[in-house]
């Protein structure tokens, strides 16, 4: 009988057991903070320093025993992830991770947007977006789907033309095969020089050169120089009032305020001046024909109007691009 | 693309510069752990081991180096541009600090944060005869302590910690490969760091329950000297690109209890013109329905 009893002690005893071992329930005080997208957990309960104060084999099963329920936790967080398998019905199991929370220093600076080349200017004045082309175009002749460009491109090979007509107003004499090798160069040639000027510019925006002086080996742009002759004439006793000045040049130096303030001209001077001004301005107030340039006015509102709307319908565009991107991500 | 000495000539050369350049999304940040003109057997142990831990983002130099990194900067900095990496480990030993480790980062190729760390008993991965997790598994990282959060060098110690052990930012993960933890435990002054493999049983429900195995390299780390940024250095090295902040949709908004709401906005609609459900019962009959025209011309009834 008492043998009995002791064996379901012992037996329940061992439940008990079997049954923490299992568990996978963890006491805290204070609840841990988690960053599932850097598999990070703190714990900011203190710990144990009694434990921990003697050295050797106690302290490192304190430790670890510390590590494991911290683990526990940490883990039962990542099995609560939203998980798929990869790879079909039999893959391996595979949680989506959240994006990072705990914020790291960056490794560089981020990088500065470079300012827009001169056709992507015109194209956001004029409203003009940027159409997909398909890769492979329906070539009549082979009757196939063939390259744009490239390799066996739709249109034959342009090396082996062997036909070049001769346009009406051409020189009847001149080599037109050469005519078009020509052309072509220069293309490149200015496509090259226009793809080098974006460069320059973007590469001037970025390191920003205030008020340096000029280049110092011919490359010198417009701008530059037009700012250096202006410091230049400025920079005299008088201040550039009595620079002599080229037959072209304006008469007045430019205001050192850039023409921001109103300069009104003295009450009682040019006589002719004044009467001039005043018969000019009867003659317009009288005539019939508007001073408004009708066509002009109308063409830079037209102008203005097709920019908005492509600025909206480019704005919703890419939100609904971003949108369905982003709902297609979420379904996967 | 630099425009600086030369321009690369070749396609290699220009994906080469690529890498390096200052980009949105950055690349997982590269280690150089170097050996000072002093170091002794257990600094560069434990040089070894972590480079273990950190293939391939490490990257590991051989020769001894006679420089001072609280001194002198430029070095490393010029060691970092070099190699393109961002955090270091310099191993030293004198007898005024023994087994010395200076841990750090760099941003911009120049120093953003330094910390002296004593190294004062280690169990390197050679001498712990248990089997091994792969390399370059992501570990998880957990920070025991409430010193981690109430002392600001600490603080800036665990953020240094978590940045060198990080590895890559991955979206998914394996839930079976989780095989690796590094616990860090501040208690005392001090600082304790295991690693540990992660066996993961069976328990009675989905979680499975977690038995821990000694693995790897242990250290007990005692702080010395400390070059923290400075504040707005710090600040400006957090900043991320606008681009990259996540959008935020307008009209949902989440409660408590994690419920999604969203918001519709509609005009105003004409209750008589509702599409209810049809029945047919109750459809006027033609008869009744010309008796309320007042005798117009009855239409044919369509159904039968």
């Amino acid at each position: 009988m008492a043998a009995m009893r002791v064996e379901e002690m012992l037996a329940a005893a061992e439940e008990q057991e079997a049954e923490k071992r299992r568990s996978i329930t963890v006491e805290k005080e204070l609840e841990l903070e988690f960053d599932l997208g850097n598999l990070l957990a703190l714990d900011r309960n203190p710990p144990p320093a009694a434990g921990l104060r003697g050295a050797g084999p106690r302290r490192e099963a304190l430790l670890r025993a510390l590590a494991r329920d911290n683990t526990q936790l940490l883990v039962a967080r990542l099995w609560e992830l939203p998980a798929e398998r990869a790879g079909g019905a039999g893959g391996p199991l595979v949680a989506r991770l959240p994006e990072p929370a705990f914020r790291l220093p960056r490794e560089k600076p981020p990088p500065r947007p470079r300012p827009p080349t001169r056709w992507e200017q015109f194209a956001r004045l004029k409203g003009i977006r940027r159409r997909k082309r398909t890769s492979l175009v329906w070539d009549e002749q082979a009757k196939e789907w063939r390259r744009r460009w490239g390799y066996r491109r739709a249109g034959g090979d342009p090396a082996r033309a062997w036909l070049a007509e001769v346009p009406e107003n051409a020189d009847p004499e001149e080599d037109q095969f050469a005519r078009l090798r020509r052309e072509k160069r220069e293309r490149v040639a200015r496509n090259e020089l226009n793809r080098l000027r974006n460069l320059a510019r973007a590469h001037r925006a970025g390191t920003a050169v205030p008020a340096a002086p000029l280049h110092p080996t011919g490359h010198q742009s417009r701008e530059e120089l037009g700012r250096v002759a202006r410091v230049a004439r400025v920079s005299t006793a008088s201040l550039g009032r009595f620079q002599p000045r080229l037959p072209k040049e304006p008469a007045e130096p430019p205001s050192r305020s850039g023409g921001k303030k109103r300069r009104f001209e003295p009450l009682l001077g040019n006589l002719a001046a004044e009467r001039s001004r005043q018969l000019d301005l009867l003659r317009d107030m009288g005539s019939k024909k508007p001073v408004l340039d009708i066509t002009r006015a109308v063409n830079k509102q037209l102008r203005q109007e097709e920019a908005e709307a492509a600025a909206a319908k480019g704005k919703k565009q890419s939100q609904r691009g971003k949108r369905g991107r982003r709902q297609q991500r979420a379904g996967r | 693309l630099t425009c600086c000495y030369r321009k690369p000539k070749t396609k290699r050369a220009k994906r080469f510069l690529e890498k390096r350049e200052p980009k949105l999304k950055e690349n997982t940040k590269n280690a150089m752990l170097i050996k000072g003109g002093n170091a002794n057997l257990t600094v560069t142990e434990v040089l070894k081991d972590i480079y273990a831990v950190k293939k391939p983002f490490a990257v590991l130099y051989k020769k001894k180096n006679i420089t001072r990194p609280f001194e002198d900067q430029t070095s490393l900095e010029f060691f970092s541009k070099k190699s393109d990496c961002s955090l270091f480990m310099f191993g030293s030993h004198n007898k005024k600090r023994p087994n010395n480790l200076i841990i750090g980062r760099m941003f911009d190729y120049h120093i953003l944060d330094m910390i002296e760390l004593g190294v004062e008993k280690f169990v390197s991965l050679k001498d712990v005869k248990n089997s091994k997790c792969p390399e370059g598994t992501k570990p998880m990282l957990i920070f025991a302590g409430d010193m981690f959060d109430v002392n600001e060098e600490y603080r800036r110690l665990k953020s240094l910690l978590i940045d060198f052990f990080r590895g890559p930012s991955v979206p998914n993960i394996r839930l079976a490969g989780l095989e690796y933890v590094l616990h860090f435990t501040a208690v005392d002054g001090k600082i304790y760091l295991r690693s540990y493999k992660v066996l993961l049983k069976k328990s009675g429900c989905k979680i499975p329950r977690i038995e821990l195995e000694e693995m790897g390299p242990s250290l007990d780390l005692v702080m010395r000297r400390t070059h923290l940024a400075s504040d707005d250095l710090y600040k400006l090295s957090l900043k991320q690109p606008k681009a990259l902040k996540p959008k935020k949709k307008k009209n949902i908004s989440h409660d408590v209890f994690g419920t999604t709401y969203g918001r519709i906005h509609m005009q105003k609609q004409d209750l008589g013109k509702l599409q209810t459900r049809k029945m047919k019962g109750l459809k006027k009959r033609p008869a009744e329905k010309s008796a309320e025209d007042g005798g117009a011309s009855p239409k044919k009834s369509k159904s039968a």
